[in-house]
């Protein structure tokens, strides 16, 4: 990107819900069922049927709000979008126009940091609002046919709308990693991109840096993946700057992400512009959201991602590395906080939850034999020294598969750490009569050359010697 | 005994109690009547004997065994082609819906089967309920039982003629802006439009959802009670109907207790309004005094916006409600469409006809961008005023009292390529619906000619009670009750 021109993003995220049943019947909705399974006299808009909201997914759009920080309304209403198009069962969609659920609030993002170990820099991109409606259908096209499934119509469905806060494709990338995060920690939806579960436009316009006035914007659709979203953000910016470059002005329209391809493509200019005729929905009553009801439903919401983060790094004295592992998912980062309950030591025990748990893993951690007690037991082992890492290690990995006491198989395994000075001096002499060469090196001022020696003590002990107390003879005897 | 088309619900209903008659033979009787009736009349779109004579026998199995469920058990009630019944045709009179079954049942009437009647029967109607002389039905006219060269009303004008020519003793019928009272009055029977959200919209085909409420026609005031009792109450599928449950009105039709403050609204008197339709409601102003009650004028001065406001905010919730009607999931199809757009075209210019075209058309003209502030949002806060004289009114008097029509049933032909004048039909009855509250028209004398004329009553929220018994009153000091249009009957297989 040249320093010339200012990249001005705004996005437009939808997320599907994860309720019961859809936005206005008892009907669920699943991804991937046989087509038209998952309908009713509602959802096909038989004539005379009528919407009923459902509660849920306005308390889950409630939650989401107060999350974000916005201002919750007191009253929302529902609103009729027209437009003719087989995908609308009803050919209009339920929505929010001039009272949508929440207005304003931001997202917490995290930009990428100098090196994976070391924290990027933070900061809020603002929202506009965000509002519930209900999804559409899915058209799919045969040669001169076309096939619609209504399943997904009537998936309660929310619309983020960003300010244009964003000014990178790495940011529109963070920004959708942050939300998603958010989102799926709540419980608010599971965001699978490729179940179509979170889906988002992005407007984007260049303007010369540092000018005040926006350029003309260009709506970016069919952006289905996350790293689609990072990809044909950047791609079009490169277009719209080329263009500029060249002296060519921009015209207002549509444009569809070709990912195979790599390009952006017209779909349609500002001209075909849709008339909605948006009205209130006189089949539906407009809904109180009080400040009981809003506190009850704040009062069930995970804390957010960052704060668990912020509280890892500064409370608990975690690495930034460990702490992003465990926030990542809110099972993971539950269950290390299980662990604290139980008494482990909060550095060991995010290491071991991290590291070694998040390998062996698979599925979910609630149906492993392995719980946070035994996850603490281990780091306890760990912070007495009364055993190697390694054999916490090997321990975990079979408790993972088989459960069982980390304290009684050390026991009856007699895997307890050699730190006896006696036995391993001895083994100690032995490997420095073993490793003439790198002792030489070592003597030579080659500090390292020592881990070979420490390697052929660890071997013949199986791995049980305290590794600082080898360290530890091995300098004495070397430095004699 | 008199003949079983002549009975009243009520009265079927003593039949059916003494055990003097099943159910299976009034319907048989009432078919009987109907095949009779219809090469004149043309009431029905269609009806399914056998459906009915199931219904019938069912009936009567549940009244052996002991298990009768209500008043309406046995007695049939025929119904709009605007309400669903599961396995039958659903179609608004309209050619869109050709062919169309439901797969699911109304509120109203599951609740009305549940009441032990014997639904049947899709009575003619203007399509999608958009007219006031069922002109506009996509199939065929249908006449009145008094005059057959004129109009029963509309849109329930099938509905008001059923009932009036003793094919059916109560008729379900939907008012958007007078479609039950208005041909009530033109085929003498009674009518009335609930309190806005008293019966379930659900399975209603929606005309304009802000106005539309089903209710009964019938011969008399006591039928119309029971078709109320086993259709009000809330329903958890319309979040626009009212919480509580059923009413029980039927059994409190005694004169309303102590007199009331009857009101005349001004406006209602006005050019326009025939010298016998007024005569026949000054008539009954003078019955009601007589009885105890005190009469006064008021005004409603915003109601000769009625007619303009009604225009625009049910030509708007038209214009979205009926573009479900394409020919992608049901109903029928245009062949030889070129694409999905062009199938809407083609599908849509063929299905719906011309009133339902100019009402689309008009409705999607004033929610469009740039026009939305002058029409729609302006007509809402007009009938907003509307609802605030009503408001205000209500405040001093306990009912209105006014005339139902300007004229009675004018000739067929006579105002079908006049919008305008079709619409100011409604003039009387159009304010009840934009301002949500209950209104009936009761038969109150006849023109010179014969024809019917209709009272209306109107009173606020929830005052049904109220307004049956004042109905109910002034038929008991009339001789309206019960009557049936003298309708020559092709073969006199029934009488």
């Amino acid at each position: 990107m040249s320093a010339a021109w200012e990249p001005v993003i705004g996005l437009e995220v939808h997320v599907q819900l994860g309720t019961a049943s859809k936005m206005f019947s008892p009907v669920p909705y699943r991804f991937g069922e046989e087509p038209n399974t998952l309908i009713d006299p509602v959802v096909w808009a038989l004539p005379g049927s009528l919407p009923v909201i459902n509660e849920e997914a306005v308390a889950k759009t409630v939650q989401l709000g107060l999350l974000l920080g916005c201002e919750i309304a007191p009253v929302c209403k529902w609103d009729r979008k027209n437009y003719f198009y087989p995908d609308s069962p009803k050919n209009y969609q339920i929505s929010q126009y001039d009272q949508p659920v929440c207005r304003h609030g931001s997202v917490e993002i995290e930009l990428a940091g100098p090196s994976r170990a070391e924290m990027g820099p933070h900061r809020e991109v603002r929202l506009t609002r965000i509002h519930l409606e209900e999804d559409v259908g899915k058209l799919t096209h045969y040669g001169k046919d076309s096939g619609v499934d209504y399943n997904r119509a009537g998936t309660p469905l929310v619309e983020i709308v960003t300010e244009p806060d964003l000014h990178s494709a790495e940011e529109a990338y963070a920004f959708l990693t942050c939300l998603r995060r958010m989102l799926v920690h709540a419980g608010l939806s599971d965001c699978d991109m490729e179940k179509g579960q979170l889906r988002c436009d992005a407007n984007i316009s260049l303007r010369p840096a540092g000018s005040g006035k926006l350029g003309t914007k260009v709506e970016l659709k069919n952006l289905n993946s996350i790293s689609g979203v990072r990809d044909g953000i950047a791609h079009e910016i490169r277009r719209q700057q080329r263009e500029l470059e060249r002296g060519n002005a921009l015209r207002q329209e549509t444009r569809r992400w070709d990912a195979e391809k790599g390009q952006t493509r017209e779909m349609r200019g500002k001209e075909e512009a849709h008339d909605y005729r948006y009205f209130p929905d006189p089949d539906l009553l407009p809904v109180r959201i009080s400040e009981a009801w809003k506190a009850e439903l704040a009062a069930t919401l995970p804390e957010r991602p960052f704060d668990r983060q912020r509280r890892y790094l500064e409370r608990l004295g975690l690495p930034y590395s460990t702490a992003t592992v465990l926030i990542g998912e809110r099972e993971v980062a539950d269950f290390f906080e299980a662990c604290l309950t139980e008494g482990g030591d909060p550095v060991i025990a995010g290491n071991l939850v991290a590291n070694d748990l998040l390998r062996e893993r698979r599925g979910s951690l609630a149906e492993l034999p392995i719980g946070p007690a035994e996850v603490a037991e281990l780091a306890g082992l760990l912070a007495h020294r009364t055993i190697a890492h390694a054999t916490a290690r090997e321990l975990l990995a079979e408790i993972v598969q088989t459960g069982g006491s980390p304290s009684a198989l050390v026991r009856e395994r007699g895997l307890e750490q050699r730190s006896d000075t006696g036995e391993l001096e001895a083994l100690c002499r032995e490997a420095i009569e073993n490793s003439p060469k790198a002792v030489a090196q070592y003597r030579e001022g080659n500090a390292k050359a020592i881990n070979a020696v420490k390697g052929q003590v660890m071997k013949a002990t199986g791995g049980k010697a305290d590794p600082q107390v080898v360290n530890q003879l091995l300098e004495k005897l070397l430095a004699d | 005994m008199t003949a079983l088309h002549t009975c009243t619900a009520g009265d079927l209903g003593t039949l059916l109690d003494r055990g003097e008659v099943g159910s299976l033979e009034i319907t048989e009787h009432l078919l009987a009547r109907l095949e009779a009736c219809e090469p004149r009349i043309r009431a029905f779109l269609s009806w399914e004997g056998e459906d009915a004579r199931a219904r019938a026998r069912a009936s009567d199995e549940r009244r052996r065994r002991g298990e009768s469920r209500g008043p309406l058990e046995g007695v049939p009630v025929a119904l709009k082609d605007i309400v669903a019944v599961e396995g039958q045709p659903l179609g608004c009179a309209s050619r869109i819906l050709e062919g169309f079954r439901s797969p699911y049942t109304a509120t109203a009437v599951r609740r009305l089967e549940e009441a032990g009647a014997v639904v049947f029967g899709r009575l003619n109607m203007d399509e999608f309920a958009m007219g006031s002389s069922t002109e506009n039905s996509g199939y065929h006219p249908t006449a009145n039982p008094w005059d057959n060269r004129r109009v029963p009303g509309g849109s329930s004008g099938g509905s008001a003629a059923a009932v009036a020519a003793g094919e059916a003793p109560i008729a379900l019928g939907s008012d958007t802006g007078g479609s039950i009272r208005q041909p009530a009055a033109f085929c003498g029977t009674v009518g009335l439009k609930p309190t806005y959200g008293r019966i379930s919209r659900y399975g209603l085909v929606a005309f304009a959802s802000s106005l539309d409420q089903i209710g009964p026609l019938a011969r008399s005031v006591e039928d119309v009670a029971l078709f109320l009792d086993a259709t009000c109450g809330h329903d958890p599928r319309d979040s626009t109907s009212l919480p509580g449950g059923p009413p029980a009105w039927a059994g409190r039709l005694a004169p309303p207790e102590g007199p009331l403050r009857l009101g005349v609204p001004r406006e209602f008197f006005g050019e326009g309004l025939a010298p016998e339709v007024r005569e026949a409601v000054e008539k009954a102003l003078r019955f009601y005094e007589q009885a105890g009650h005190s009469v006064e004028e008021v005004d409603l001065p915003h109601a000769e916006y009625g007619v303009a406001v009604y225009y625009i905010v049910a030509t708007a919730e038209a214009s979205s409600n009926l573009a479900r009607f394409d020919g992608i999931r049901y109903g029928q199809r245009a062949p030889g469409a070129e694409d999905g757009i062009d199938l809407y075209y083609r599908t849509r210019e063929e299905g719906f006809g011309p009133e339902v075209v100019r009402r689309i058309l008009l409705g999607t003209y004033v929610l469009s961008s740039g026009y939305y502030d002058a029409y729609y949002l302006r007509a809402q806060k007009v009938r907003t005023l509307v609802q605030r004289d009503f408001e205000e009114v209500f405040a001093r008097v306990d009912a209105l009292v006014s005339p139902t029509t300007p004229t009675v049933a004018f000739r067929e032909g006579d105002k079908i390529d006049d919008p305008l004048a079709m619409y100011l039909n409604d003039i009387y009855t159009i304010p009840a619906n934009l301002a949500g509250l209950p209104a009936l028209s009761v038969p109150c004398g006849f023109s010179p000619e014969g024809m019917p004329i209709g009272l209306q009553l109107m009173g606020p929220v929830l005052a049904e009670e109220r307004l049956l018994q004042l109905a109910r009153q002034f038929e008991e000091g009339h001789d309206f009750r019960g009557q049936v249009a003298p309708v020559e009957t092709g073969e006199g297989r029934s009488s």
